[in-house]
């Protein structure tokens, strides 16, 4: 688990500051970028995978139904899976906040 | 003998496992990051990435944390080929001494069109030339995207930079873009090609075919950028595929020397719908247009020509 | 106890790789270290050194291959003098700030411009802060010992830290000297093979080479410092274990005829045999004057100097490059803020010799003993205008 950076001592850093932790970048949830974020029509989706195979940022997943839906955490809202969606079961609709 | 063409042709079969992991800080809708996200997928866990310094590695990797999970190593700018020559002779010779298991492990470089084209040239260009078993991918977003979107020897002509601005006496970029495919061809490498993840398939296969190549490949990749290029967020993979289908990216392989098209789009669509809507050629004027159409279409039939497409 | 051979030194310190079996050379030619660099060629063409060799395309290839070689775990080595340094400038510091244990055999050459061929220190003072521990020699036999110790120093976990190996460009590379080559047997059970913390390896991947925002980067730095400072224990232990094995004992600061003066030179490199002939010579008249050869030269070996430095009058500093200016040459400045900074009452005085190949003689340093001793005071007349004397310049 990666502490924030300004509570690192020095000699905590690994020698070259080389990285151990791999794929530690997911204590980062750049989920608090988004603007706007995808809902799926499940009637509508077809379970082809374009959503989760264009996700620039792996934020989509197959649920144990075959269907696809966005990880919150790290959905930036880019909006490229609604527009690829072939069947137009993917909306952005405005995040509330 | 000609490497296999390989057919993937179903997002469901594409394997699930992610080496470019979520938590990332690239911007909203950047097929760069898409095209690497894919590329590893085809790569596998054998791979050893190399990057150089550019967009790609400052949202990878901000200390303590890493989005990649596989090995990396991040050296300089313009040195990213010469760094995997210096891994893949230390695995060759390691495994020769039985130091480490004897195990394909492929070495990946990845860099920007500026530590491609500009300042990475000559690396480059060694290392194809002492022909290292390696995979060169330029993953190209044409202009210095991570320092603030200045110009590079791959900025399409005409399209606006922060270095090539259009005003009174400047029509944006004055060159043309540089043809790093054939410039990496001439080291008569057994393997060249271009794709765009705007046509995922085509991509994968490419990648599945270097790394079966017994010494270098290169792969040109267009990022669109929709922060560099000024386009919607959620327009990334339209304009990618809007660049093949104009022309003005077009999809092929030089296996051995030999051309082959991967993707014919033809009849070609007018550049125009293409450069409109991106913000970068927004001030381009109808002159422009027609000397940038005419280019694209001459550069379309010579490498129909080579490729044997009537 | 081998025999010795007579051998150029630039072969012998090729040799010397090849005992301390490096697996990877990334080399750019450039004179004067070309000869290494063909002779190690030569050494894995015909087998007899089994390394891979990368004819890179510039020294910043050499110096980034190098870390890509390193970083997965192979023992690297390289050469170069001169332009080639400056080329491989920036990735000097990368290579220390990732700790990747690379050892370099510097060839000091002289700066363009003008274009020189010739020796002087002017290419690693410019690198001299990049991080790399650096030792210098003054024969033939510290080129081959040091290149050997430069590995266990290098690799030591507490250290991990690249090595520069230097010696004086044509002066000192290219003569025919006697070396006793240690056995393979010998230096193997004195260096074993190398055993990375971190290695690029799909079984345990790492991510090498991040980057650090304000928050991280100044305790990223003084880690490194940290390291190099405490570099030091480990160069002492090495040097003491090369002498039990082999029987040449080395130290970071060797002193000679210091004990029956309070005069003293300081000098790194090959210019320290020419300045003890000096110093033979005066004795036969009944003259003393001792000398401080620094062997090691980063980091940089206080504690030694000023033990050296105990109850010495006059210090004369002797440096082949020009200050670039600075009000003296940078070996001068470390010798006179270490004086200065633990209160001690020393003249210390500024001699630049041998730029870009310019002979020096015993009798350039006879000299100079005479001016010293003419003007017990604070300056000698040569010196109106500046800090220093060029030794040699036709004014």
């Amino acid at each position: 688990m990666a502490k924030p950076m300004d509570e690192y001592k020095w000699h905590e850093l690994n020698v070259g500051c080389v990285i151990e932790e791999i794929g530690s970048a997911r204590e980062y949830k750049t989920g608090d970028w988004r603007s706007q974020k995808p809902i799926w029509d499940d009637a509508k989706c077809i379970k082809c995978g374009l959503c989760w195979l264009y996700c620039p940022d792996a934020a989509i997943y197959q649920t144990d139904d075959g269907l696809y839906t966005a990880n919150l955490d790290y959905c930036k809202g880019c909006g490229i899976c609604a527009k690829e969606c072939k069947p137009g079961a993917i909306k952005m609709v405005e995040e509330e906040r | 003998m000609m490497l296999p063409n390989i057919d993937i042709y179903a997002a469901n079969i594409v394997p699930r496992e992610e080496f470019a992991v979520s938590g990332h800080r690239a911007c909203q809708g950047c097929a760069e990051v898409l095209a690497i996200r894919l590329a590893l997928k085809a790569f596998g866990r054998d791979t050893i990435m190399v990057m150089a310094t550019g967009c790609m590695e400052i949202i990878s990797t901000p200390l303590p944390t890493t989005c990649w999970t596989l090995p990396w190593i991040h050296v300089a700018f313009e040195n990213a080929a010469a760094v995997a020559s210096g891994a893949e002779s230390a695995l060759k010779i390691l495994m020769e001494k039985n130091k480490i298991p004897r195990k394909d492990i492929h070495v990946v470089a990845i860099a920007g069109d500026g530590g491609t084209s500009d300042i990475g040239l000559q690396a480059l260009s060694g290392a194809l030339e002492r022909g290292h078993k390696f995979t060169y991918i330029c993953v190209d977003n044409e202009a210095y995207m991570n320092t603030g979107i200045q110009r590079s020897s791959s900025t399409p002509y005409g399209a606006m930079t922060t270095t090539s601005p259009p005003g009174k006496k400047s029509i944006g970029q004055s060159t043309q873009k540089k043809n790093m495919p054939k410039i990496a061809a001439a080291h008569n490498i057994p393997y060249v090609a271009t794709a765009c993840p705007s046509y995922p398939f085509d991509l994968l296969a490419k990648i599945k075919k270097a790394k079966m190549v017994d010494g270098p490949s290169y792969i040109h990749v267009l990022s669109v950028c929709p922060t560099g290029w000024r386009i919607p967020s959620n327009l990334a993979i339209r304009y990618g595929r809007l660049a093949v289908e104009t022309g003005i990216f077009p999809l092929y392989e030089i296996e051995k020397g030999k051309y082959r098209l991967t993707y014919n789009p033809e009849p070609l669509r007018h550049v125009t719908d293409y450069l409109n809507g991106q913000g970068r050629f927004r001030h381009l004027t109808t002159k422009t247009i027609s000397k940038i159409q005419e280019h694209v279409r001459a550069d379309w039939e010579k490498l129909k020509y080579l490729c044997g497409v009537k | 106890m081998n025999a010795k051979k007579g051998i150029e030194v630039s072969i012998a310190a090729s040799i010397a790789a090849k005992l301390a079996r490096v697996e990877v050379v990334a080399a750019y030619p450039i004179t004067p270290q070309t000869h290494i660099v063909e002779h190690l060629s030569e050494l894995v063409a015909n087998g007899e050194l089994d390394a891979t060799y990368i004819n890179v395309e510039s020294e910043h290839s050499a110096m980034s291959a190098c870390c890509g070689s390193s970083a997965t775990g192979a023992r690297t080595f390289t050469s170069t003098s001169a332009q080639g340094l400056e080329l491989m400038h920036e990735i000097l510091f990368i290579a220390s700030g990732m700790r990747l244990p690379i050892v370099m055999a510097t060839v000091n050459r002289a700066l363009s411009s003008p274009l020189s061929i010739w020796g002087d220190h002017s290419d690693v003072m410019a690198a001299r802060d990049t991080g790399w521990i650096m030792l210098f020699c003054e024969n033939g036999q510290e080129v081959v010992d040091s290149i050997i110790m430069a590995f266990k120093i290098a690799e030591d976990r507490k250290v991990l830290l690249p090595v520069m190996v230097n010696l004086d460009g044509f002066s000192l590379s290219h003569v025919i000297e006697p070396i006793e080559f240690p056995s393979q047997e010998e230096v193997d059970k004195f260096l074993p093979p190398y055993n990375p913390l971190y290695t690029l390896h799909p079984d345990k991947p790492v991510t090498m080479g991040a980057y650090a925002m304000p928050e991280l980067y100044t305790e990223a730095k003084y880690a490194q410092e940290m390291a190099i400072v405490h570099s030091k224990e480990v160069i002492v232990k090495v040097m003491d274990e090369f002498g039990k094995r082999f029987g040449r004992y080395y130290k970071p600061v060797e002193t000679y005829n210091t004990e029956n003066t309070d005069m003293v030179f300081i000098a790194l490199g090959a210019i320290n045999e020419n300045i003890e002939t000096a110093i033979d010579r005066l004795k036969e008249e009944g003259k003393e004057a001792g000398l401080i050869d620094l062997r090691l030269f980063r980091p940089f070996p206080t504690k030694e100097l000023l033990f050296a430095l105990k109850g010495k009058k006059r210090v004369v500093v002797i440096e082949r490059v020009m200050p670039g200016g600075a009000t003296n040459g940078p070996l001068f400045n470390e010798i006179s803020s270490l004086a200065h900074s633990n209160g001690m009452n020393i003249t210390i005085e500024n001699y630049i010799v041998g730029l870009g190949g310019r002979d020096v003689l015993p009798e350039d340093f006879r000299d100079i003993f005479d001016e010293i001793k003419a003007t017990p005071e604070k300056r000698t007349k040569s010196k109106k205008d500046k800090n220093f004397s060029v030794i040699g310049v036709r004014e």
